[in-house]
């Protein structure tokens, strides 16, 4: 990438969720890309990637939602930010293998693949930076690595790395962090014992790990997890990482 | 072998209600951290994966030139190749093999492909006695129980299970300690390998320049087997080829550490044919029966790379989902990520559907796999063609259709966001929905749903900056 890439202002693509469920998170991330001394700009048409189509198989459907966010994209310049890993790893990885067939659209998923990163992977390996914003003032948290940003996207180390330089951010260990928390799209609905069972157990190294906020970097899973702590009366909430480097911990969420 | 009931959902029930599920999670996860240590104290593991990888996938490109050599290598070894297109024909083999032979018993070492076309029944019916002598097979044909892993058949008992098991069926007295219990069963199996008059055993690796049957145990039952009966039938999946010994060692490097965390098992069996001029023992003949049963087709379509598998087992172990539901919940020989490429590839996806998407793509099994198979990539092929055969739940497909239109068209996306927040506002109390209408009551049977936000982000975000 050319050097003045990085001096172009941010295309924060928020992801169907954010939007819908989670707006304080995408405000969160505005405010952190700011503090890293960024310009945000939001391409007002954007939608879903199609990710949920994609992964239960209905590749017309994904296809068709690809190509709207591949337009919407491809018209602005800059770097394109998403806080999820699991939508980047859609933009980066799965976009441009359902476009394959059709050499226009391939070349235009390449194009967007090639500028699309993850929040914490465009501060920390993009940026260089250790961390960002004013952070919660003191507060425990436990972080879980979502799957996708984890294995396909190889974010290992970013987000935790960014919270363990945020003063006042007292980060624990989760036991068997790596292991799925069991959301998975819409295997959450298709499969729901399964996808229960596996959150139970997530939950229970929640509770192990001593910390008050549960943090991760895709609000998919944290809904899932949130709305079973939540059930299980819990005292543990969960916070996005964008959330926790702005220091929005009292969002209000449905005003 | 499959296993009823019919659905996964109620095998997963089912399992989950009896308890079995608790002893396979708590034995994968141990595997698993197995595996890692291995790895860790094996400075050349990630270089000798992707030697494994190639050498599995260069066999593949090359499957038809490499059983032939095989073929011919085992004809000039003195042994009898039988082709086989699918499960009734090799049993029918095997049993002619037996007729042939005036076989009466047969003791057999571990093999899943026996297990994947259900031999032991075809020869019980067929009049014959069968013993399985690894001890995992044996404990389930006992209980007459399925496995419920690749290479650990009874993870899903405890030796409490096996100790009540042994007392009611071997007369041996009760014991919960493993070392007595193993030994109860050599003692009994001691006398069958002795009478026996066929072994039948499975296929680790079948090398092709030496006509060589390579078989990996950690008990000796598979050398027994191959030996001491006058007849050895080895059966194997078609892409269970390597070209040389080299190869068969890059695999033999990464099989154990992967699927045990041992550097090597405790036997690996070399088996070139029958009994030599001058051997000491051996059988008089030996057979390879080689199974296609759907594995060509599999072969020429998108999940070929699927035949790369050496069914280590370490994708079940650090499955998320395997270690919730265990094996039986998948219904057939190939429990967990492997399985559920595997037996929807080879059994077709009209009864098979359902198994892709028993997985939330979280990619921990192509993390671990030896040879990297790349399964999320394959259960996301599965999917589409099970999307296109009509096997989505049709609210599913309907919602999902809107939802791309919506996507589309952004106005219209805005005002489903809106239209979300006014609806979920109504049904939600402080902030969270506990009771969703429909299908999202699969959310809310035990998990809260957030209430959907007045003001999504767009609204947010023109509010702040007025475009
Ligand atoms: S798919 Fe890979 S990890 Fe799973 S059993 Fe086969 S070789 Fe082992």
């Amino acid at each position: 990438m050319p050097l003045s890439w990085f001096q172009m202002a941010v295309q924060l693509f928020v992801t169907c969720l954010v939007d819908s469920f989670f707006p304080e998170v995408g405000e969160a991330t505005v405010d952190v890309l700011e503090s890293a001394g960024e310009t945000v700009e939001f391409p007002a048409d954007q939608t879903c990637c199609g990710q949920p189509a994609y992964n239960v198989g209905l590749r017309d459907d994904a296809r068709k939602m690809a190509a709207h966010t591949l337009d919407v994209l491809d018209a602005t310049d800059g770097p394109i930010v998403l806080p999820s890993g699991s939508c980047t790893d859609m933009i980066v990885h799965h976009i441009p293998e359902l476009m394959a067939g059709d050499p226009r659209r391939a070349a235009q998923a390449e194009r967007v693949a090639g500028r699309t990163r993850e929040l914490s992977q465009f501060l920390v390996d993009d940026l260089g930076l250790e961390t960002v914003g004013p952070g919660c003032g003191d507060c425990s948290v436990a972080y879980h690595p979502s799957c996708h940003g984890l294995r396909n996207l190889n974010l290992r180390t970013q987000a935790e790395s960014l919270l363990d330089h945020t003063e006042g951010v007292q980060r624990v260990e989760l036991p068997d962090a790596e292991n799925c928390c069991g959301f998975g799209g819409l295997f959450s609905v298709e499969m729901p014992e399964v996808s229960v069972a596996m959150m139970e157990t997530k939950l229970k190294n929640v509770e192990a790990s001593g910390a008050a906020i549960l943090v991760g970097g895709d609000v998919s899973c944290l809904m899932h997890l949130g709305g079973g702590l939540h059930r299980n009366d819990s005292a543990v909430t969960v916070k996005h990482f964008a959330e926790i480097l702005a220091g929005r911990l009292d969002n209000a969420h449905d005003d | 072998m499959t296993i009823e009931p019919v659905t996964f959902l109620g095998r997963v029930k089912r399992d989950r209600e009896s308890g079995v599920v608790i002893p396979v999670s708590e034995a994968a996860r141990r595997m698993s951290a197995y595996r890692v240590a291995a790895s860790v104290d094996f400075p050349l593991m990630e270089e000798m994966r992707d030697r494994a990888r190639e050498v599995r996938l260069h066999t593949l490109a090359n499957l038809d030139k490499y059983l032939a050599q095989f073929a011919s290598q085992v004809e000039a070894n003195g042994g009898q190749v039988h082709w086989a297109a699918d499960g009734d024909e090799a049993n029918a083999i095997i049993r002619q093999i037996a007729d042939d032979n005036d076989v009466r018993t047969v003791v057999k070492s571990k093999s899943m492909v026996t297990e994947e076309i259900d031999l032991n029944e075809s020869l019980e019916a067929a009049g014959l006695s069968i013993v399985e002598t690894d001890l995992g097979e044996f404990i389930v044909q006992l209980s007459g129980d399925k496995p419920s892993h690749i290479i650990a058949p009874v993870l899903h008992k405890t030796r409490y299970d096996i100790g009540e098991l042994f007392a009611a069926k071997l007369d041996r007295g009760f014991s919960t300690d493993p070392a007595e219990l193993t030994q109860m069963a050599r003692e009994h199996l001691r006398r069958e390998f002795l009478t026996a008059d066929m072994g039948i055993s499975g296929c680790n690796m079948a090398i092709a320049d030496t006509g060589t049957v390579v078989l990996v145990t950690n008990e000796g039952n598979g050398r027994l087997t191959t030996t001491a009966p006058r007849i050895h039938v080895t059966v194997m999946g078609m892409e269970r080829i390597v070209p040389t010994f080299g190869d068969a060692s890059a695999v033999l490097e990464v099989l154990a550490r992967a699927g045990t965390g041992q550097r090597l098992s405790v036997y690996t069996n070399f088996v070139s044919g029958s009994r030599r001029h001058g051997d000491p023992d051996g059988p008089d003949a030996f057979h390879v029966v080689i199974l296609d049963n759907g594995r060509s087709r599999t072969l020429g379509g998108q999940e070929a790379e699927i035949l790369a598998c050496i069914r280590c087992g370490a994708c079940l172990n650090i499955c998320p989902v395997y270690r919730e539901v265990g094996g039986h919940a998948y219904g057939f020989t190939y429990p967990g990520p492997i399985g559920a490429v595997v037996t929807p590839s080879l059994k077709g996806l009209d009864e098979w559907h359902e198994l892709p998407y028993a997985s939330t793509l979280c990619g921990a099994c192509v993390e671990a796999c030896p040879v990297r198979i790349d399964i999320p990539k394959m259960l996301l092929t599965l999917r589409s063609r099970a999307a296109t055969d009509g096997h989505l739940p049709g609210w599913l497909t309907f919602a999902i259709g809107r939802y791309a239109t919506a996507a589309t068209h952004p106005r219209q996306f805005r005002l489903l966001l809106k239209a979300g927040g006014v609806v979920g506002s109504m049904m939600a109390r402080d902030g969270w929905i506990s009771k969703a209408p429909s299908h999202g009551a699969n959310w809310t049977g035990a998990r809260d749903l957030p209430q959907p936000a007045k003001q999504p982000f767009h609204a947010r975000w023109k509010a702040r900056h007025g475009a």
